[in-house]
């Protein structure tokens, strides 16, 4: 992970938040030091920043916990019936451990534990799809998915559709050829509702189409760009 | 982007329905029992909505699936509504609700999304749900029943200082369908017709159905007097995914010929519980079915209608709905 250093040192040298100016320089020298692509970096950069807050949100919550018992410094052992906070979950077929809150959503953990920025999170409240991702195949909004009720399945996110030599997936390759993005931000959840729809209607007609992706809100109003990449995705490559 | 987390709960996750119960009863008042989480978790994250332990049902298995037996048809209340949509059973002998089921929300949220849910969760008026201390929070005030109240979404028919509306789709299906709701508790086991099960704000405001802390709704039943019946289920919204009904219209005929022998028509979105409309089926029962019958009954639908400042819409939209229904099925 050749973006985590430089985010490191970034945050170790900062010091003060106020030192903006430094800190871009410090992010231009990071850049130009360890030679980590745009991406990586800004998603180091992101994985820190988010654990600092998150951070502070549990500290938050515990305080504020009705019963008054420290939740986020929960004991190993969990009430009977409680869960427990290690635990595993098989992430685009590899099986990952992480820290789970009880309180913790599906998006939250691929987002800011397992480093999988793919997914992303709109409206986190279940009204926009952009953080779709498929549970046994299944689509479902990983915002309204609490994390611990996916231990014993299989989540799929847009980063397990990659091919092992690297190559986009199918739904992927006819989205950039039908140029289906506009801004791109919903992208993922609407590639992840185009695999979730053709895993159990390979040709499916347009309008069956368009109730699949019915659960995927595009701002940019990229709505037939979107249609014609799922109706070519579906048709193998020809439109 | 970063985006906030819940308040912290205690997550439970029973694997058997007799340690949900317990937990339930243990919790008590602090316990909150979820199913698909599509609506618990926003309320969660909106901070108004504050239990102490979560008792996630979705391990249990017994309360998935559909059972058929020679009196009704069982449907588990964690059964999702993308099963619903897509069971054979239902949709051959009870179509009402599989197109009912079909009209919820989204894809995404019909495939996490259960029957329980989907006939249990809370109203949608926004002043309620963002957490001002009106009568259904148990406060002393209707914000939205005043003179300047956005209320174009709220209710017709049964205000009592309370003027929100039942947004279920699936449960004026299950009104029309004369089902029977399923209770258990530390004390056993009670059915209610679909009728009692949800209450207005002149028997209990705070709340939309009978269930109180520790009770936990683990079945629908579908009696067979209404298999295969003519079916009409029909949803109007501001927009065609996602969106709350503005109203809806769940019809279910006995048609000997053209004389339609019993009907059950109920509604969503007119009342803070689903609606049957029992001076239409006054009105159509015995009669044939054809343009009067379907203008008289729709007229009659909105007999006895108060409408807000902004709601007076739905007084043609039910009616003309009631009108297709009796019409169209």
């Amino acid at each position: 992970m050749s973006g985590k250093k430089p985010t490191k040192d970034i945050v170790l040298n900062s010091g003060s938040d106020a030192a903006g100016t430094d800190i871009a320089t410090e992010i231009l020298a990071g850049i130009n030091r360890f030679g980590a692509s745009r991406r990586d970096f800004i998603k180091g950069i992101i994985a820190t920043g988010a654990s600092v807050s998150a951070g502070f949100m549990l500290y938050g919550c515990s305080q504020e916990s009705p019963q008054g018992q420290q939740a986020a410094n929960a004991p190993a052992t969990p009430a009977p019936g409680g869960v427990e906070r290690l635990v595993s979950i098989n992430v685009n077929g590899e099986v990952r451990r992480v820290d789970v809150l009880p309180n913790e959503t599906l998006a939250m953990t691929l987002r800011y534990k397992l480093g999988l920025t793919g997914t992303k999170l709109g409206c986190d409240r279940g009204e926009c799809g952009a953080c779709t991702v498929l549970i046994d195949d299944v689509a479902v909004y990983s915002c309204t998915t609490l994390t611990h009720t996916v231990r014993k399945r299989n989540v799929l996110t847009i980063e397990g559709l990659v091919g092992p030599d690297g190559a986009l997936h199918p739904v992927q390759q006819a989205f950039v050829d039908e140029l289906g993005p506009q801004c791109g931000f919903c992208t993922p959840g609407q590639v992840m509702s185009t695999v979730a729809l053709l895993k159990v209607n390979p040709k499916p007609t347009r309008e069956e189409a368009r109730r699949a992706l019915s659960g995927n809100l595009c701002r940019c109003g990229a709505y037939d760009n979107y249609l014609n990449s799922v109706m070519r995705a579906s048709a193998g490559g020809q439109a | 982007m970063f985006k906030d987390m819940m308040p912290s709960f205690e997550l439970l996750m029973p694997s058997d329905l007799g340690n949900a119960v317990q937990l339930a009863k243990q919790q008590g008042e602090g316990g909150w029992i979820l199913a698909g989480g599509n609506d618990s978790l926003d309320w969660f994250k909106d901070r108004n909505k504050r239990p102490v332990a979560i008792i996630d049902l979705a391990g249990i298995d017994s309360l998935k699936g559909i059972r058929e037996t020679p009196d009704y048809l069982e449907i588990g209340a964690l059964t999702t509504l993308t099963e619903i949509e897509n069971n054979p059973v239902i949709n051959e002998k009870y179509k009402l609700l599989a197109d009912a089921a079909a009209k919820v929300a989204s894809p995404q949220i019909r495939n996490t999304g259960t029957l329980g849910g989907n006939i249990c969760q809370d109203t949608r008026c926004w002043y309620y749900r963002s957490g001002v201390d009106c009568y259904r929070a148990g406060g002393d005030t209707c914000y939205a029943d005043t003179p300047e109240g956005m209320n174009r979404e709220h209710c017709l028919f049964g205000a009592d200082r309370c003027v929100a509306v039942s947004p279920s789709d699936t449960a004026p299906a299950l009104v029309a369908l004369d089902a029977t709701m399923v209770v258990v508790n530390s004390e056993g086991e009670k059915t209610y017709k679909a009728e009692e099960f949800f209450v207005g704000p002149d028997v209990e405001i705070t709340r939309m159905t009978v269930l109180k802390n520790g009770d936990i709704l683990t079945a629908v039943r579908l009696p067979a007097a209404w298999a295969g019946a003519t079916f009409y289920f029909e949803k109007v919204a501001d927009r065609n995914s996602w969106d709350f009904p503005l109203v809806n219209v769940a019809a279910a005929m006995k048609l000997n010929g053209d004389i339609v022998e019993d009907i059950r028509i109920a509604s969503s979105g007119i009342q803070c519980i689903p609606r049957r409309l029992t001076v239409v089926e006054e009105v159509v029962r015995g009669n044939p079915r054809n343009e009067d019958t379907a203008k008289l009954a729709g007229k009659s639908a909105s007999r006895g209608a108060t409408p807000l400042n902004f709601n007076h819409f739905k007084i043609p939209l039910l009616e003309n709905l009631v009108t297709r229904a009796i019409r169209d099925a």
